[in-house]
């Protein structure tokens, strides 16, 4: 540690324990250790598991290994015959998630309800909230957060983690394909009436390489694990996935109400998320720019996910632009700033292929810019996702992209779909329409939690309604069979209850062969008794998730700052 | 910067010192009725009185007592000019631009309008200075945060920019305040009760201290004076005036802009004109016709700033 030069004072207005103090203080900030808070202090009982303060300090005696301890039990908890994410059957602690379970044990009652509330406030002081609009006294909510986190083991993210990468990789290889020579239709593995037939499939960008031959740049995929514990790949969002800035706003309010045992769960950081978009924004740029303005582009402030717009926008210290604030002349993209225009060259645009331009899709947007894919098809401005990857996350395409993966990159899936039926083919339909008590039936072109019948809940008059539906335009239906989804303890009116929960990493993919996996995700509950709905705009909930780090990963430490 | 945001900032600024500006006019008057049990005027009819908007409040309201005066200055959400509606806006804008904030800024105004909103209703029930007083102070750690965490650049200068022009519209109905007080009483000049006014009146521009440590004693011309043309006090006008030209000199050097702006053109003039008038010839011409005046040419200076910097890319 390097001599400090003492603060300046005067002298008779110094302390008489001016130097203890002060040595205390140099103490506490120059080391890389993190000054334990006073209670709630947990030592681990197996080798992964070191407190944070230990890892850090050398004295550490490695040759004496810790005695084996019992796995804790999570006390009065019924995981009801469903799979859960952080106990087993027997409600013991799954590996990874002793440390958590134990802190569960020895909190007094209501304690964790405590923290519960202490977040709520902090998310509501930070603003993170959306307001009731019915409402003229302004009422706002926050979006529902549960301070249960959930952990995911260092050898199950190593899985998925393999088959995200290997899934983008499919698909990307498939946008390219498919808006070029359509290899994948001529060898027959998908038919061409269904690309044809998908309302996101846009003829406008047929012939179109974006650079870096890369068209879904971040990419959210929703994954669910059944009771057996696999893993399921359940949608793709290759269009303007949101939740990232959740899933570091709720690592932020975490670290704060849980550092030690945050400390000694070994928990990999997801705080350079902003910064490897703001790299991989800046590595799309046209290639002729060497100094590239980047922007993202929101609906405004009244969208939904307008938060997370302003959070990326600050987080990469680029500017926050309405599609008013945007005009092309001569195919250049520029901003109106306050000494006149400036050129754009980059659009992390979070506005949906629709709305972008409105001299080529919607003419009613009043959200796009009129010119801007003219400006983007002449090669002078980049726009991530490129406009056109909403065919890949198509919900009868998504039925293909096993197949994609065995047809681009020779290799069986990683991660497989949910078994899917699609309406379009007769056998299917009549499956379906056959099943429709057991089954989970989607509108192909609709999501967030929409058009959904869940069979199993459905009333028959419910159903009666999507059978006519699906057969009036089978293609726009899809069915699945309903997963009996895993579950996480989660805070219900002070006490631990379990709740369907689903998983959405975020993926970035700036070159074809360079696809990166932020080690975390957004873990969404559904708050709602026995619903598997997990989406927030029906009652759902989010979770901070936590993936445990291998040996020699880096852990994020609980005294850095991960967002706001 | 964008446009846009510029705006929003110089808006954003603007709605909360309006918000502060009437914690203070209300927070003296409260205190001041503590003080003085029988009064020779009326104290709530002037808050109304320069606010500008008297009709709208009669229509609504009718008489101007304590209860009215705080429901509409502080918490009426119909009148865009209330307290709570400008922190709302305030927040609004904030909410808007939030990335060119540093984080501590958004969370003390998102702060500054949760007590604001979870006040109203205790307040309208039963009015207490106390609350306003903290109203003040949120205000002031509002200032500090935004001074000491964000760097004084472009967006900085427009915020403050909006502050200090409507930091001097507010002085100048603070004083226009006494001007609706003073003429029905024109035998108190010189009386104990009237230097109790003129001493809230300084409160309420937190300048009493500033002022006695130069001046010792009530005098009008000096107090009138203080609030038109000290040279320093951060809420006299001549101050605001001198330190919005500053900002505004800066937004134009830090834009690379070789052009004089409309804006600043008519800064400089208003500047000038404050320099070289005497509180003699003020008094004499009529203080309110001065001060009404002045608040023409501020409202000048804001649609030039439009024109100049908010809408000017949006001709080609």
């Amino acid at each position: 540690m390097f001599a400090r030069t003492p603060m300046f004072a005067r002298p008779e207005q110094l302390p008489r324990d001016f130097r203890l103090r002060y040595c205390f203080l140099t103490l506490d900030f120059g080391g890389s250790s993190v000054a334990p808070a006073p209670s709630l202090q947990l030592v681990g009982h197996h080798s992964g598991s070191a407190t944070m303060q230990q890892q850090s300090s050398s004295s550490v005696d490695d040759s004496a290994p810790n005695p084996p301890r019992p796995i804790p039990r999570l006390n009065q908890y019924d995981t009801g015959s469903f799979f859960d994410e952080l106990v087993d059957d027997h409600n013991l602690a799954r590996p990874g998630a002793e440390e958590l379970v134990e802190l569960f044990n020895q909190l007094p009652p209501r304690e964790l309800g405590r923290r519960q509330q202490i977040i709520e406030r902090t998310l509501y002081r930070m603003g993170i909230t959306f307001t009731v609009y019915s409402d003229r006294a302004g009422t706002e909510k926050i979006m529902p957060f549960d301070v249960v986190p959930r952990l995911i083991s260092a050898m199950l993210w190593k899985h998925i983690e393999a088959g995200l990468k290997q899934r983008i990789a499919a698909l990307n290889r498939f946008l390219c394909d498919i808006y070029g020579e359509q290899a994948i239709v001529q060898e027959g593995i998908i038919p061409l009436d269904v690309i044809e037939s998908c309302p996101a499939y846009l003829k406008q960008c047929q012939g179109l390489r974006p650079f870096n031959d890369v068209w879904c740049h971040i990419t959210g995929t929703d994954l669910v694990r059944d009771d057996t514990g696999s893993v399921y790949v359940l949608e793709d969002n290759l269009r303007c996935p949101s939740g990232v800035s959740y899933v570091l706003q709720n690592r932020h309010v975490m670290k704060r109400n849980f550092p030690q045992v945050f400390g000694a769960s070994r928990v990999r950081p997801v705080s350079d998320y902003p910064s490897r978009l703001f790299k991989l924004l800046c590595d799309i740029a046209p290639p002729h720019v060497s100094d590239p303005t980047v922007v993202v582009l929101t609906p405004g402030v009244y969208n939904s996910a307008y938060y997370e717009h302003s959070f990326l926008a600050q987080r990469m210290g680029v500017e926050l632009v309405e599609g008013r604030d945007l005009c092309v002349e001569g195919d250049l993209v520029y901003m109106r700033t306050t000494s006149g225009l400036r050129r754009v060259d980059v659009i992390y645009r979070r506005i949906d292929d629709d709305f972008i331009d409105p001299k080529v899709f919607r003419e009613d947007s009043v959200l796009g810019v009129a010119g801007l894919m003219d400006a983007y098809k002449a090669g002078n401005v980049s726009l991530a996702n490129a406009p056109g990857t909403g065919v890949a996350d198509d919900k009868v395409v998504y039925a293909y992209v096993p197949d994609m993966i065995r047809f681009y990159l020779d290799e069986e899936p990683i991660l497989p779909n949910v078994p899917t039926y699609l309406c379009g083919r007769d056998e299917d339909r009549e499956y379906v329409l056959d099943h429709l008590d057991e089954l989970v039936v989607k509108a192909a072109g609709m999501s967030g939690g929409y058009g959904i019948l869940i069979g199993p809940d459905a009333s028959p008059k419910e159903r009666d309604v999507f059978a006519k539906q699906i057969q009036d335009d089978p293609r726009n239906w899809i069915a699945q069979p309903t997963l009996r989804l895993s579950r996480m303890p989660t805070m219900i009116d002070q006490n631990l209850e379990g709740r369907h929960v689903d998983l959405r990493p975020y993926i970035l993919c700036s070159r074809p062969n360079d696809v990166w996996v932020l080690p975390g995700g957004l873990t969404r509950v559904a708050l709602r008794k026995g619903s598997l709905v997990v989406n927030s705009s029906q009652g759902g909930g989010s979770k901070d998730t936590w993936v445990v780090a291998e040996e020699g990963q880096s852990v994020a430490s609980p005294g850095t700052t991960d967002a706001p | 910067m964008l446009a846009r945001v510029a705006e929003s900032l110089y808006w954003m600024s603007r709605q909360a010192e309006r918000a502060e500006n009437l914690a203070r006019f209300l927070e003296v008057t409260l205190h001041m009725t503590l003080d003085q049990a029988d009064f020779l005027v009326d104290p709530w009819e002037p808050l109304i009185q320069v606010s500008g908007d008297n009709e709208w409040f009669e229509q609504k309201y009718g008489r101007a007592n304590l209860q009215s005066v705080v429901h509409f200055l502080a918490f009426d959400t119909d009148y865009p000019n209330s307290m709570l509606s400008c922190l709302r806006g305030a927040r609004e804008n904030a909410r808007s631009v939030r990335e060119v904030l540093s984080t501590e800024s958004f969370e003390e105004l998102n702060a500054f309008y949760h007590f604001v909103r979870d006040g109203r209703e205790g307040q309208l029930k039963d009015p207490t200075s106390e609350f306003f007083d903290q109203v003040r102070q949120h205000a002031l750690l509002w200032a500090g945060v935004l001074d000491s965490t964000m760097a004084h650049d472009t967006a900085w200068h427009f915020m403050n920019v909006g502050r200090l022009i409507e930091r001097a519209d507010k002085t100048s109905r603070i004083l226009d305040v006494k001007y609706f007080n003073l003429l029905p009483s024109v035998d108190d000049v010189g009386t104990a009760i009237d230097d109790l006014q003129w001493s809230t009146l300084l409160l309420a521009i937190s300048g009493l201290e500033a002022y006695l440590r130069e001046h010792h004693l009530m005098d009008i011309q000096k107090i009138v004076s203080f609030f038109l043309f000290h040279p320093t006090f951060p809420r006299s006008i001549y101050s605001c005036i001198a330190g919005a030209d500053r900002s505004l000199r800066e937004i134009e050097k830090q834009s690379g802009d070789e052009r004089d702006s409309e804006a600043r053109q008519q800064l400089v003039a208003l500047r000038h004109r404050l320099q070289n008038t005497t509180v003699k010839e003020v008094i004499s011409g009529g203080m309110h016709q001065f001060i009404d005046r002045l608040q023409c040419e501020l409202n000048g200076i804001g649609d030039a700033l439009g024109k100049d910097y908010f809408y000017a890319s949006h001709a080609s």
